[in-house]
């Protein structure tokens, strides 16, 4: 493990990108958990203020109610951020029980599991999301469930074949035939072995949560005012697209350089973590 | 390889299924009672019960899901609740546009990929390796509603030259209009699959180049770039047919997006329009619709690579390749 | 006559990340026109780095040392050019790997993969004349029904067949020298011999040399006219095959030889496994790199590394063994 912490700097500072990706999320998750120092509030209305404009006041101008769109943004990044991780541990929690236990227990509990896991891949989950969260009550919560019943197959598939490659090893064996149970086996010996690939896809699967989110928020059908994400702000900028550009630009640059950054340390994470793959 | 394509329709019809009763089982268990939509409250109680009996209301939700289904097999979706008009005839008249989108989108996709992909993985660890790698990874990480709206207001906004929203001018029904139409859309659904697409080519470019037979290849005398094209590209592509009819899920949901930013007149639009006024027929319909597309799209991409890649051809088995 | 090939002070290094791997280091040898050289040695002692050398094929992170020179009819190839690469690979020289499945395109037709050398070197045939001699070729190798053999594709063909349909496209293009790398190691022994004598007799007809490369000396014992003995990237002992069999030097050469089956040694005198693995090239030993699995041992071979030196003729080997002999023979220390 130190070993893999060493790599891990190694690459880390070697490779720019990576390095910078690291750097642009640690300044915008401290500035999203700094929000409340601002000094505008993000609910209030202030016919007076709309739509002002980039300023040194307004950085990034205000928006059709008179609120400063920085702190929008700030406050939106918090909910965006908090259902990426939110549905991350869900959907990593999911993906790993059911993985595991499939791959472990083999047979026919595994060929069930994996044609249901398959099933799910194949869906066209997208649709499936709009529909669930138009019918549920849309919300936070509702959109980390829906997230995470749609995201947890792919992890299945990684931590399956993990466990399958691992089951098999002496060690295991041996700590088998000593009589440990089967659960303290996928517990103790298992899942921290296979930390790896499932840290690795926890880091794509925030990404991918805060994408969805933005569309299902785009469309209506995410958070519900006045609670505002990335992807509801972009919403409200559809009507003033034409006429005042910037309010779609600056929620949008931040999704982006979100994801992005953590795409790149997904695969940056993952040369380190899981050295079989060629580069 | 019968046993394998039976597999293969077993696992579609599942799918099939699956999707259709998931999205009944929402709209069933959504808050809200669907037969409010029918009932007016001048309505005496026999009434009440005659529409509800009608529309099969009163009975279980999985009875009133083989009701469905059955009628949906033979071609009846049922009646929109807001334009009480036959749903069928609705979604087939929209369908058309957003199969030309995602045509367009298709062909685009691959024709900036495969050279895109190809030519970085030849020149792989280069600038251009990681200029193209670079763009490729920002495609993967932005949100297309949102490269769409960049779009919008570049090149409706700023620069006037393409139109924001619709398939048609009014009153313009020239090919060349609706080409115009199509440009932002097309763009914009084919971002993240040119993306995914670059990356996976990139990759198995190098794959390729790195097998024994490239090295046989150039101890013939072959040129490097003859090498690339008759030799790699094919074996690179092969796995794109599969890759692409995996990617059909991204792009129906992606159509779905697209089509909202854009106003584009297709079964998308059409459907959202139904989210908001939950008229569950139409989007039952188009759950069933956009799934079909899917599931058979799927489908035609499992039997292009048996007939393209002589190794299964020949082989008889799919395992053996 | 002069010679075919003249490889001077060959030096391949592979960098990686971690470390330099000196996989060939300073080797010299001679190929006479239309003789067969074989290269023997374990797996990782240089010998298919060598014959990669000899047709440019040395991929990143491997590269030629500066110094090493190789001669082809006189020409120096080391200086080529990528375009007078493509001309002379196929031309002058033709290469056949172990693996001939891997080494084919899965998804070409046997007959366009032939065929495409002769398109790479501009032979001025038309297209049916190109055909005409791919069947010749085929034939010659030994495949009944060539011309059926043109339209299939590699995974339909047996082990054997594709290793003829290698040496026939190594062959088309009439190559003076032919270098097979393990051609045979992958097939069955019946095979084998099919396809080593179908090379002995294709040798006669085209006269052309042939580098055999090798972990196994008992192909070796009657296909070649030399043997050069490969160990740790350095050449350990060479000569013609007759003294290399029956008159070794070379404590490794003595090894290889004890664990090839024979019929004409002593039926109580058992097959015997070389102890021990090769050294690391990324740090090769000081003194001689066999020394530590070498029965025969001594101070000075930990310390210092022997030179190639003659024994007899064109008999060399490198073994301070050889050169006690010498020092007994009154030159000097």
């Amino acid at each position: 493990m130190k070993d893999n912490i060493r790599t891990f700097k190694k690459e880390l500072f070697s490779n720019k990108a990576a390095m910078f990706s690291l750097i642009l999320l640690f300044i915008l998750i401290t500035a999203v958990l700094l929000a409340p120092l601002s000094p505008y509030d993000p609910y209030k209305l202030d016919a007076g203020q709309k739509l002002l404009g980039i300023s040194g006041e307004h950085w990034f101008g205000t928006d059709e109610y008179g609120r400063d769109y920085f702190t929008r943004a700030l406050y939106g990044g918090r909910v965006s951020l908090l259902v990426g991780f939110l549905s991350m541990l869900m959907t990593v929690a999911i993906g790993t029980v059911i993985g595991v236990f499939s791959g472990y227990a083999g047979g026919r509990l595994d060929t069930f599991l994996m044609s249901f896991t398959d099933i799910f891949l194949a869906l066209p989950s997208m649709l499936l999301m709009v529909i669930l969260n138009a019918f549920l009550q849309p919300g936070l919560k509702t959109l980390v469930v829906v997230l995470s019943l749609f995201s947890w197959a792919s992890v299945a598939r990684i931590t399956r074949a993990e466990t399958m490659s691992l089951k098999e090893r002496d060690f295991i064996v041996a700590s088998r035939n000593l009589g440990a149970s089967n659960i303290r086996i996928i517990f103790v010996h298992i899942i921290p072995n296979i930390l790896g690939p499932i840290i690795v896809a926890a880091t794509l699967s925030v990404a991918n949560a805060i994408l969805m989110e933005s569309s299902l928020s785009f469309l209506g059908l995410g958070v519900q005012i006045p609670l505002a994400s990335w992807g509801s702000m972009l919403q409200g900028a559809q009507a003033y697209i034409l006429n005042y550009p910037y309010l779609a630009v600056f929620p949008g640059l931040m999704i982006l350089i979100t994801v992005l950054s953590f795409n790149l340390l997904g695969d940056v994470l993952r040369n380190v973590l899981e050295p079989k793959i060629v580069k | 390889m019968w046993k394998y394509w039976c597999k293969k329709i077993i696992r579609l019809i599942i799918v099939m299924a699956l999707i259709s009763f998931l999205s009944f089982a929402v709209i069933y268990f959504a808050p809200g009672d669907i037969s409010s939509m029918y009932i007016t409250a001048d309505m005496s109680d026999e009434q009440k019960e005659n529409i509800l009996a009608e529309l099969g209301l009163d009975k279980s939700m999985p009875e009133q899901y083989m009701a469905w289904a059955a009628r949906a097999m033979r071609g009846d979706l049922g009646v929109s609740l807001s334009n009480k008009a036959s749903v069928w005839p609705q979604i087939v008249s929209r369908l058309p546009a957003t199969i030309l989108l995602m045509g367009c989108s298709m062909i685009l996709s691959l024709t900036l990929a495969i050279p895109l992909g190809l030519w970085s993985g030849y020149k792989k660890h280069t600038w251009i390796d990681n200029i193209i790698s670079s763009v490729a990874y920002i495609g993967m990480s932005i949100p297309a509603f949102w490269f769409g709206m960049l779009l919008i207001i570049l090149f409706s906004a700023v620069l006037r030259l393409l139109p924001s929203s619709g398939m048609h001018s009014v009153g313009a029904e020239s090919a060349f209009d609706t080409f115009q139409h199509i440009i932002m859309p097309c763009i914009t659904l084919s971002i993240g699959n040119v993306a995914v697409y670059i990356r996976y080519i990139r990759s198995s470019t190098i794959v390729q180049l790195s097998e024994e037979y490239v090295l046989t290849a150039e101890a013939k005398g072959t040129p490097k770039i003859i090498i690339l094209f008759r030799h790699v590209l094919k074996n690179t592509l092969l796995p794109i047919i599969t890759l692409m009819g995996m990617n059909l899920a991204s792009l129906v949901c992606g159509s779905f997006i697209v089509e909202s930013v854009f106003g584009w007149p297709g079964i998308g639009t059409f459907a959202m329009g139904a989210i908001g006024s939950r008229d569950y027929p139409v989007i039952m319909a188009y759950v069933m619709f956009s799934g079909l597309l899917l599931v058979l799209g799927n489908f035609a991409a499992d039997i292009l690579y048996t007939l393209v890649d002589p190794r299964i051809k020949r082989g008889g088995t799919l395992d053996e390749g | 006559m002069g010679n075919l090939l003249e490889v001077r002070n060959l030096s391949v290094s592979f960098f990686t990340y971690e470390s330099t791997v000196q996989a060939v280091r300073d080797i010299s040898f001679d190929l006479a026109p239309g003789e067969t050289t074989a290269l023997v040695g374990e797996s990782g002692c240089g010998k298919s780095v060598t014959s990669k050398s000899i047709m440019g094929l040395i991929k990143k992170p491997g590269k030629i040392l500066e110094g090493s020179r190789i001669y082809f009819k006189g020409q120096c190839i080391t200086d080529f050019t990528i375009k007078e690469w493509e001309r002379f690979r196929g031309k002058n020289c033709s290469i056949i790997f172990q693996d001939a499945l891997a080494s084919l395109n899965p998804t070409m037709k046997i007959g366009r993969q032939i065929i495409e050398v002769l398109n790479n070197h501009d032979t001025g045939l038309s297209r049916d004349e190109k055909v005409k001699k791919a069947v010749e070729m085929l034939a010659m190798t030994g495949i009944a029904d060539a011309a059926g053999c043109l339209e299939k594709y590699p995974h339909e063909l047996s082990g054997g067949m594709r290793q003829r349909v290698m040496i026939a496209m190594a062959l088309i293009g009439r190559p003076e020298l032919l270098i097979a790398d393990e051609p045979t190691t992958s097939l069955d022994v019946t095979v084998q011999a099919q396809i080593l004598e179908q090379m002995k007799q294709l040798q006669q007809k085209l006269n052309m040399a042939i580098l055999l490369v090798t972990h196994d000396l008992g192909i070796v014992a009657d296909a070649a006219n030399k043997i050069i003995i490969m160990y740790a990237g350095r050449i350990v002992e060479q000569g013609p095959a007759r003294e290399i069999f029956y008159h070794p030097v070379h404590p490794y050469t003595k090894a290889l030889l004890d664990s090839v089956p024979r019929i004409d040694r002593d039926r109580t005198k058992r097959l015997r496994a070389i102890e021990g693995n090769i050294p690391d090239m990324a740090n090769p030993p000081k003194g001689c790199a066999f020394c530590g699995r070498c029965p025969e041992a001594m101070n000075i071979c930990e310390e210092h590394a022997p030179v190639l030196r003659q024994i007899e003729g064109p008999h060399a080997a490198a073994c301070w063994l050889n050169e006690l002999h010498t020092i007994h023979g009154g030159t000097d220390a």
